[in-house]
This record gives C-alpha cells, sequence and structure tokens, in this order.
C-alpha cells in the first residue's frame, strides 16, 4: 500500500499509532457514525495529509493541552482562499494530545453541493454546520470547530492578513445551550500560503460561488503553519440572552483570538521557516 | 353505524403491497375492512373488501354501515407516470373524504401514512430531520406537493379536532417487495450513482412499517411520527453489499440522460428524484422510539439479503 510506504519512508508510525486510537464508538456495523464519519477512511488517508502536515507545512503546535477533555468549541481565525486551516487544526488534534479528538468541523451550507469534496468532508468528520448539528455534537462531548469568520475570513485580501472579520454569534448561543467550553485557536500561516489582492465579488455571484479571490498562486505555498491554543473560556448564561449581552461575549473570544493571533506574529521570526 | 371499541380498522389503499402486509397481519387481532380501487386477490375470507374508488360518494356507505373503531389511511399514491391532475385529487381530495367520515361517524382514531420524503433532500439539510420542520420537498420537485398537502392536511386535522386520536406516520424509504421509487432502485440490474455523491440514507423494512402502523392503533396514541428502520449507511456502503454493479455518472450528464430516459418512459424515476442519491434526507424517529417504545426488527443485513443477488423487478 502507498499509505503504508509513505509512513516507513517519513517515520510517521507515532502520528499513525494516535491516528489508530482514535475513538470508534457511535459507529453502525460497517463502521460509520450517523453523520457519516468514518475512522478507518480517516487512517486511509492520514498519511498523505500528514505529509502537508508534518513536512509540507512542518506545522508546530502550542498549548494543545488546554484542550479540555468532553465537549468544547475550538474557536479558530479562518484565511488562506483554500481552507487548508481547517485540516491542519483537525491533524494537530488527531496527533498533538496524548489522548487523539476527531475535530467536527462546522463546514457552510453549501459545501455539500461539491462533488468529491461533499465525500471527503462528510467522511473526514466534518458537518453541515446547522446548530442542531452542532448541538447534537456536543451532547455527545465531542470536539468542534468553527470559523466565526466564515468565508469573510478566508476571502481576506494580503493587506487585511491577520485582522480578524465580523463573527456570527451562533457558535455562542450553542456553547451557552450546551455549557461547551471555547478554546480560541490562533492559526499563523495561512494568510501567506496564498496571497490574494483581489476579491471578486460580482464573478463569484455570476458563478455562484460565496467569494473569488484572485491570487497568482495556484497551489498553497510552503509556509510554516504554527497553532496557538488559548485557554479555555465558560461562558455563563441563557442561549436566548439579548443580542447585546451575547454580542459582548462574542466580543471578548474575538479579542482573545486577536491578541493570541498577535502573539503568534511577534514569535514568529519567517513565513516559511 | 357509528364508532364501536369492538369494530373493525378500515384499511385504504389495501391492495398495495404493504396494504396487504398489514391486511394480513392486522386481521388476526382485528377486524378489517378494506377500500380500494383496486380488487384484492387473495383476499383472506374474514377481511370484507370494498372495491371503490375512495373520493366516491359510496364509501360513505361503508362507514354508515360497518361498525369501525379507527382508520388506517394509505391510500396515497407517489406514481410518477400518473397525469398530475388525477394524482393530486386521488391523494388530497381522497385524504380529506376520508378524514371528513371519520369526524362524521365519531371514529377515535385515523393513522395517515406519510412519507419522510415531504423534508426533501438537500443539502443544507440538517443531518436529523424532526418533526417540527417545515416540509420542504416542493422546492425542487414539485410533483411532491400533494404528498405534502396530504401531510399538512392531516396535521391541520390533528390540530382542529383533539377529539380524534390523528397518528401522521413520516417514515423513511420504505424498502421491500413493495413497488416504490427505493426498492425499484435497489432492484435495477446496474445502479447508477452520482460521481462524488455519497450521502447516509436510511431505510426501513416493510415488516416494520406494519408494525408501526399496527402501534398507531394503540389508544392514546396521537401527532406526528417520523419512523425509521436501522441506522444510517452510506448509499455506496449498501450498493456494495448488495453487490450489484454500481455505474457511476457524473452529475449533470446523468441529469440530463433521467430526463431523456423519463421523456421516452425508459425509467419511472422522476429527474428531480435524482437528488435522493446526492444530498442527505435524514430524520430523528426518537420521539416515535420513545412514545411507543418501536424499535425496528429489522436491520441492515435483513434489508440488504432482500436485494442481493436477484435482479429483474425493473425499473
Amino acid at each position: 500500500m502507498l499509505g503504508d510506504a509513505l509512513v516507513h519512508a517519513l517515520g510517521l508510525e507515532k502520528e499513525m499509532a494516535r491516528v489508530e486510537r482514535l475513538p470508534r464508538d457511535n459507529l453502525n456495523e460497517f463502521g460509520f457514525d450517523p453523520f457519516g464519519y468514518s475512522p478507518d477512511y480517516v487512517r486511509a488517508v492520514a498519511p498523505y495529509v500528514l505529509l502537508f502536515y508534518k513536512y509540507y507545512f512542518r506545522t508546530q503546535v502550542f498549548g494543545v493541552e488546554k484542550v479540555p477533555k468532553g465537549r468544547v468549541i475550538l474557536v479558530a481565525n479562518h484565511s488562506g482562499q483554500i481552507p487548508v486551516d481547517g485540516m491542519i487544526l483537525a491533524t494537530a488534534m488527531m496527533v498533538e494530545p496524548e489522548e487523539p479528538r476527531m475535530v467536527r468541523s462546522m463546514v457552510e451550507k453549501w459545501v455539500p453541493t461539491l462533488p468529491f469534496v461533499s465525500y471527503f468532508m462528510m467522511r473526514t468528520g466534518q458537518v453541515v454546520g446547522t446548530p442542531d448539528n452542532c448541538v447534537r455534537l456536543l451532547e455527545r462531548d465531542e470536539c468542534i470547530s468553527v470559523f466565526p469568520e466564515g468565508v469573510r475570513g478566508i476571502s481576506k485580501t494580503f493587506s487585511e492578513r491577520y485582522k480578524l472579520a465580523e463573527f456570527g454569534h451562533g457558535f455562542l448561543r450553542l456553547a451557552l445551550q450546551t455549557k461547551a467550553p471555547i478554546v480560541p485557536v490562533a492559526i499563523i500561516g495561512g494568510e501567506e500560503q496564498a496571497p490574494s489582492f483581489h476579491n471578486a465579488r460580482t464573478l463569484a455571484r455570476v458563478i455562484g460561488a460565496p467569494s473569488f479571490p484572485i491570487t497568482p498562486i495556484p497551489f498553497p505555498l510552503p509556509v510554516r503553519y504554527r497553532l496557538y491554543f488559548g485557554e479555555p473560556i465558560a461562558f455563563r448564561g441563557e442561549p436566548d440572552e439579548e443580542d447585546e449581552r451575547v454580542d459582548r461575549k462574542v466580543k471578548t473570544v474575538r479579542s482573545t483570538l486577536q491578541a493570541l493571533i498577535h502573539r503568534g506574529l511577534r514569535e514568529r521570526r519567517h513565513v516559511f521557516w | 353505524m357509528p364508532f364501536d371499541p369492538d369494530g373493525a380498522v378500515i384499511v385504504t389503499g389495501i391492495c398495495g403491497r404493504l396494504g396487504r402486509n398489514l391486511a394480513r397481519k392486522l386481521h388476526r387481532e382485528y377486524e378489517v375492512v378494506g377500500l380500494d380501487r383496486r380488487p384484492f386477490p387473495g383476499c383472506p375470507k374474514d377481511i370484507k373488501h370494498y372495491q371503490i374508488d375512495i373520493r366516491r360518494k359510496k364509501v360513505q356507505d361503508v362507514f354508515a354501515k360497518e361498525p369501525v373503531r379507527a382508520v388506517i389511511h394509505m391510500a396515497i399514491m407517489h406514481d410518477p407516470r400518473m397525469d398530475a391532475e388525477e394524482h393530486h385529487s386521488f391523494n388530497v381530495m381522497g385524504t380529506r373524504a376520508i378524514l371528513d367520515y371519520c369526524l362524521k361517524y365519531h371514529i377515535p382514531k385515523v393513522v395517515v401514512l406519510s412519507s419522510a420524503n415531504v423534508y426533501g433532500p438537500r443539502a443544507d439539510n440538517t443531518q436529523f430531520i424532526t418533526e417540527d420542520t417545515p416540509l420542504m420537498a416542493a422546492e425542487r420537485f414539485g410533483d411532491i406537493r400533494d404528498l405534502i398537502l396530504v401531510d399538512m392536511y392531516a396535521n391541520t386535522f390533528f390540530w382542529k379536532h383533539p377529539g380524534v386520536e390523528t397518528v401522521v406516520l413520516r417514515p423513511v424509504h420504505i424498502v421491500g417487495h413493495v413497488h416504490n421509487a427505493p426498492s425499484n432502485y435497489l432492484r435495477l440490474p446496474r445502479i447508477p450513482v452520482v460521481m462524488g455523491y455519497d450521502p447516509m440514507v436510511q431505510l426501513i423494512h416493510e415488516d416494520d412499517v406494519v408494525e408501526a402502523l399496527i402501534r398507531s392503533l394503540r389508544p392514546g396514541v396521537r401527532g406526528v411520527y417520523n419512523v425509521v428502520g436501522p441506522e444510517a449507511v452510506p448509499l455506496r456502503r449498501l450498493l456494495r453489499e448488495i453487490g450489484r454493479p454500481v455505474v457511476p455518472l457524473p452529475g449533470p450528464l446523468f441529469e440530463a440522460w433521467l430526463r431523456a430516459a423519463f421523456r421516452l418512459r425508459l425509467t419511472s424515476f422522476p429527474p428531480p428524484e435524482l437528488d435522493h442519491i446526492r444530498y442527505v434526507c435524514m430524520v430523528d424517529g426518537s420521539r416515535f422510539e420513545r412514545d411507543l417504545g418501536f424499535k425496528p426488527a429489522r436491520g441492515l443485513r435483513e434489508i440488504i439479503a432482500l436485494f442481493r443477488g436477484n435482479p429483474g423487478g425493473g425499473a
């Protein structure tokens, strides 16, 4: 098998041992969870993903031990035209902590319309970001990740890099409803992987895409990815409280994440190594 | 004669495969009266069958004459080949007539067999659709409008007439010897799929649907219920277990081919139904499980065994 050969050639045994230990509860007799996630599929694609994670992007992870056990929402900044950041984050949670965890990312509602992508997303544990899906997963004590900037985040131009766009409120109400702690995660590197100079909104509308960033780079550059996990934040309150109160909490998360991003940028000596 | 606690159960649409299965099981426990415009060959001796269209006035005589304790309304057709007007009239007017008689003759229980298809397969569907979700199926597939109307009509009836225990069942794809789209699809000699898509699907064995209908007769049970069978499975994995050749076709090509084939009457699958093998339409059946203690008796293996090997049955 090519995958096995990769594992031996690149010395990915330690990482693969973690992938093998992904939780396997809630699977049906064919090895799928009700959302279509398959640990076996993840194991099959892991060597290729790890090749990028470890050798192409040479990812460094700081503070992953801060992610508490049980239900948790990872809130990260979004970047990079091609959403590699979600994959990097999920891989980090799989191979870095003592107890590997499967990150269930909340993806945009149009993702299931994309052939092959929809399939890959589903098998690797990603789910359509409806509030109900989110609550069901959190109530099963899963680890979910959200990019509250949404499409606004990935389509930033180079001049707006590492400036957080507006956050949605949904994730915070869900955190209140399920009493799940929030862990901010700063993802550094994505903004330089494919600098974009213009977001062709009209063109995007014509082809029905949410954004159409113009970038001279056809494939992500081998930037170094750095992930900074912040301290968990537990909010108290009612999921249906007024917008202003939720807004204040969202701002807390946003400013914490922005500070974490600044720290990451300060500590970084170079974009590529 | 109106309500009689020891009276019969009227089953409309008794002559379909599912109706006959239900009748065979039901008549061991209850007296059964059949209502269908089709004949009932091999009708068990103790079942009284009236061969009338449910929209006819004469149906009232059946209600007036027979002592009745409950009605199971399953004379709801989904035949894309049928003239749209006739389809609509049969489903909507038929349902209205049956529910009206239930009211008029003080029948305390009516069970309407709808379908989880009323929610419709959509890319942005949440994974587990609950009973209070809007019925969106007609957005992309107009022909299903009357099935949604029937469901909503029964819903309105449920709210308006608290004296009648109305049960609306929305089972997931019913599979078995029945001749509906999902079963026909799984019986195809070569099974086409949409390239690059593999949604999770929920199936329920016809025997479990019969069981769900019978359970709904229990006094005190009322409401709208999703009914699910065994756990969901990816479509391709299901097809691999069934073991017949699978033909992946690119979406636009598949759609064009299906549109042409449907027009030429080479297939009975209407083009918009392609979404059923592209997007997810899964429901949460926990309410029915909680309120009625329903657990499907037939697992995925038994469902797969139904379709393994012998092709045919056709489109």
